[in-house]
């Protein structure tokens, strides 16, 4: 794999907390990558990290082949944060500009790319006007425009469809796209699992400062599937439970099973074929993420993190 | 260093534009004008008048005490302390019967109690025509007396500073003027510019831009550039004030009548006398001269390049302190007030000692306060008013502006590792044990 970034054996423990605790993973170049966790479960921790506002304790982050270089790299990551900042009182045309400078554009070189977001966006009319005139969604637009300005290589985005409506989330959400395929790498950090299995590629979940869960969202599907298949009748024929499943539930026509340890898809077909069942529809159903977050995450305390005694 | 400056320009530029600003640098010097017409217009009008019955058994202090605008005096016969006020009298003096040297108080009753400086100047009316009556009684003429109080009304003091051969002319009154001045001017600018150091920090961490900058910038930068780009802020102040000033002045100069200008301009050229041949100088040439005069016996290249370096000096070890607490604050403002106990309580302390030093230049307290950098913006302006190196020595003011470089450097970097780790940190009540613990901890 063609990694744009490697985190190697990461940590960041704070005074009563091991934020980060011994994450490795690697996110393929041009890749839409999902960092999933509870809250505090230590991703803001990792995010800053990546993006040189905190050192690690420990490990390493090679980003672009090299170490992270935290003064010269900032330059090849966006970085939009979960609470949206702006200054309310500032021009749009003037803030866009400002921040694109700080990021190391010419001021020619920036004011050729906010015209060309904004007019892309429809937000050409928004520039004299001040972020507190803005609603919520507007400013989101406004904070992603910023984030990917300068064309970064990696681009992290923290629950960026939080407020907005679902024109206005498409239209980021192609956007995103569009970016991954010209290249740019993107870290998508979020609790909203149904737009991770749209979006992401590849996944991590963490977890009190562990990694528990990495890999693709197939694979992981594939690796937490439970054998319950869906099957559907014709006239809606009753099943009942038999040698080789265990009904789930029934649910408009369709009926959830569960087959049994030691039995495959092919001995439940058969059972139903020799009963003379006429069979419309069959297919498994896999744990949606929202599952296997949820199975994985509850009793662990997660959303009660206790603090911790700290000794290195 | 380039995003440095990019910060720095940002924060100047939102400023200066800023309507605030320009009412701020236009009005102010027209309101400090406005109060002090204001409130010499009250001390004149605002006093009461006074009908005073004199109790006076002797008979000879009665020349003595003439009536003003304000006093009226009155010698009845037939008043005392009960019936005074009946009588129309708002007080009455009781004077004892003057015998040798024994000394008895004299007695003032009252409707309303008497402003100090008005009871001062009737003791000394009355204080000195005891001692004429006694000159008189030791044989000194009524004439004589006349003419010696004649003859000393218009001496005074004209002090000199002898600077090896040359010896040039000083003036205790304006040195006290210009130091209270420039030490007031600088503890308000510190207040000011710190407090607008530290909303300007609260904002970028409550508003959570902070985030998305330190993204770009290193959090010392932000900081930095924040603090430069306010001071810078508050330099252009001082300059448009400076000029507004001298062309109100000048504007001012310009109304006065053409025969008057000419006479000062002459006064000028000859030293204060008038040239041969001219007429007399009218009373308010020379009133404008001898102001221009005393103006000029002030050494204002060293007091202004003084002023500049302690202004800077002073607010970049303060703004530090302040951005520093700023950094600590949640969403609540009123965070900040704990904190800010332990910067305002230097700053306030240091305007107090200011005061005394404005009449003492030269005692071990005005010494320390002026080389310590909490207090010596502005404890040393007060001093340096006084001159170098006759006040203060040139050691002195090498050492006060080394330990200030020296200080400000320190808060600086204390306040940047307090800044760095305060400026991300949410949801956390911050007391002074923790910004000591965020302070010294390791990067």
């Amino acid at each position: 794999m063609d990694a744009l970034l490697s985190l190697k054996k990461l940590r960041k423990y704070y005074a009563t907390q091991k934020a980060v605790d011994d994450i490795s993973f690697d996110i393929a170049r041009g890749s839409i990558f999902g960092l999933l966790g509870p809250n505090g479960a230590g991703k803001t921790t990792l995010l800053r990290m990546i993006t040189g506002i905190f050192y690690p304790d420990g490990g390493e982050i090679i980003l672009d082949g090299k170490p992270f270089d935290a003064v010269n790299d900032i330059q090849k990551i966006g970085y939009m944060p979960e609470e949206r900042g702006l200054y309310k009182k500032m021009k749009i045309g003037e803030q866009a500009l400002y921040l694109a400078q700080l990021k190391g554009l010419s001021k020619a070189d920036a004011m050729e790319k906010i015209k060309y977001w904004f007019k892309k966006f429809e937000m050409e009319s928004w520039w004299n006007k001040k972020v507190e005139d803005l609603s919520k969604g507007m400013s989101q637009k406004l904070q992603f425009v910023i984030t990917v300005l300068h064309e970064p290589k990696l681009i992290i985005l923290d629950e960026p469809f939080s407020g907005l409506d679902p024109v206005n989330a498409n239209l980021i959400k192609d956007e995103i796209y569009a970016l991954a395929k010209k290249g740019a790498t993107i870290i998508f950090s979020t609790h909203r699992m149904e737009q991770v299995e749209e979006i992401c590629d590849h996944i991590v979940l963490v977890n009190l400062g562990k990694k528990i869960l990495d890999g693709t969202v197939a694979d992981i599907k594939q690796q937490f599937k439970e054998n319950i298949f869906s099957i559907e009748t014709e006239a809606g024929i009753a099943l009942s439970n038999s040698t080789a499943f265990d009904i789930v539930r029934t649910e408009a026509g369709k009926t959830l099973v569960k087959i049994k340890e030691g039995f495959r898809s092919n001995d439940l077909l058969q059972q139903l074929i020799a009963q003379n069942t006429q069979v419309v529809g069959f297919n498994e159903v896999l744990p949606s993420l929202n599952d296997i977050f949820i199975h994985l995450v509850e009793g662990t305390h997660a959303n009660t993190r206790a603090f911790q005694n700290v000794q290195e | 260093m380039n995003k440095i400056w990019l910060i720095i320009q940002r924060e100047y530029s939102t400023r200066v534009k800023n309507k605030r600003f320009l009412i701020l640098t236009f009005l102010m010097p027209l309101l400090i004008v406005g109060l002090i017409a204001a409130s010499a217009y009250l001390s004149i009008s605002g006093v009461e008048q006074r009908n005073i019955a004199v109790v006076d058994p002797n008979g000879f202090i009665k020349n003595s005490l003439k009536n003003t605008s304000q006093i009226k005096f009155s010698f009845p016969s037939n008043v005392d302390t009960t019936n005074y006020q009946k009588q129309g009298f708002t007080d009455i003096l009781i004077l004892p019967k003057f015998d040798g040297d024994k000394k008895t108080d004299y007695i003032l009753r009252s409707k309303k109690s008497m402003g100090l400086m008005l009871q001062e100047s009737i003791t000394n009316k009355i204080n000195s025509a005891i001692e004429d009556q006694m000159l008189q009684e030791a044989g000194i003429h009524q004439n004589v007396l006349d003419s010696i109080h004649k003859a000393s009304q218009f001496a005074e003091l004209k002090a000199y500073e002898d600077k090896g051969s040359s010896s040039k002319e000083s003036n205790a009154g304006l040195a006290m003027s210009i130091g209270y001045a420039s030490g007031l001017l600088i503890y308000i600018t510190m207040f000011i510019y710190g407090t607008m150091v530290m909303r300007g920090v609260m904002e970028e961490k409550t508003n959570r831009i902070a985030e998305v900058i330190i993204s770009s910038v290193k959090p010392f930068e932000l900081m930095m550039g924040k603090i430069i780009g306010i001071g810078a802020v508050g330099l252009t102040q001082f300059l448009l004030w400076i000029v507004l000033i001298i062309s109100l002045t000048s504007a001012a100069a310009g109304f006065l009548p053409a025969d008057v200008q000419h006479q000062v301009a002459s006064l000028q050229q000859n030293n204060g006398q008038m040239a041969g041949g001219m007429m007399q100088a009218s009373e308010s040439a020379v009133k404008i001269y001898n102001f221009q005069h005393t103006i000029s016996t002030a050494n204002w290249p060293l007091i202004i390049g003084c002023f500049i370096f302690y202004f800077i000096g002073g607010y970049l070890f303060y703004a530090a302190l302040f951005a520093a607490v700023g950094s600590t604050v949640n969403e609540d403002p009123q965070d900040a007030q704990s904190l800010m106990f332990p910067i305002t309580m230097p700053l306030i302390l240091s305007y107090l000692i200011t005061n005394m030093v404005t009449q003492n230049p030269n005692t071990p307290i005005a010494f320390w306060a002026s080389i310590i950098p909490f207090s010596s913006p502005m404890v040393m302006m007060a001093r340096v008013a006084y001159g170098v190196p006759s006040a203060v020595s040139y050691w002195e003011l090498a050492l006060s502006m080394l330990t200030l470089i020296a200080g400000f450097i320190f808060t600086t970097w204390l306040s940047g590792r307090i800044y760095r780790t305060g400026i991300l940190l949410y949801g956390k009540k911050v007391t002074w044990k923790i910004l000591i613990k965020w302070a010294f901890k390791k990067a």
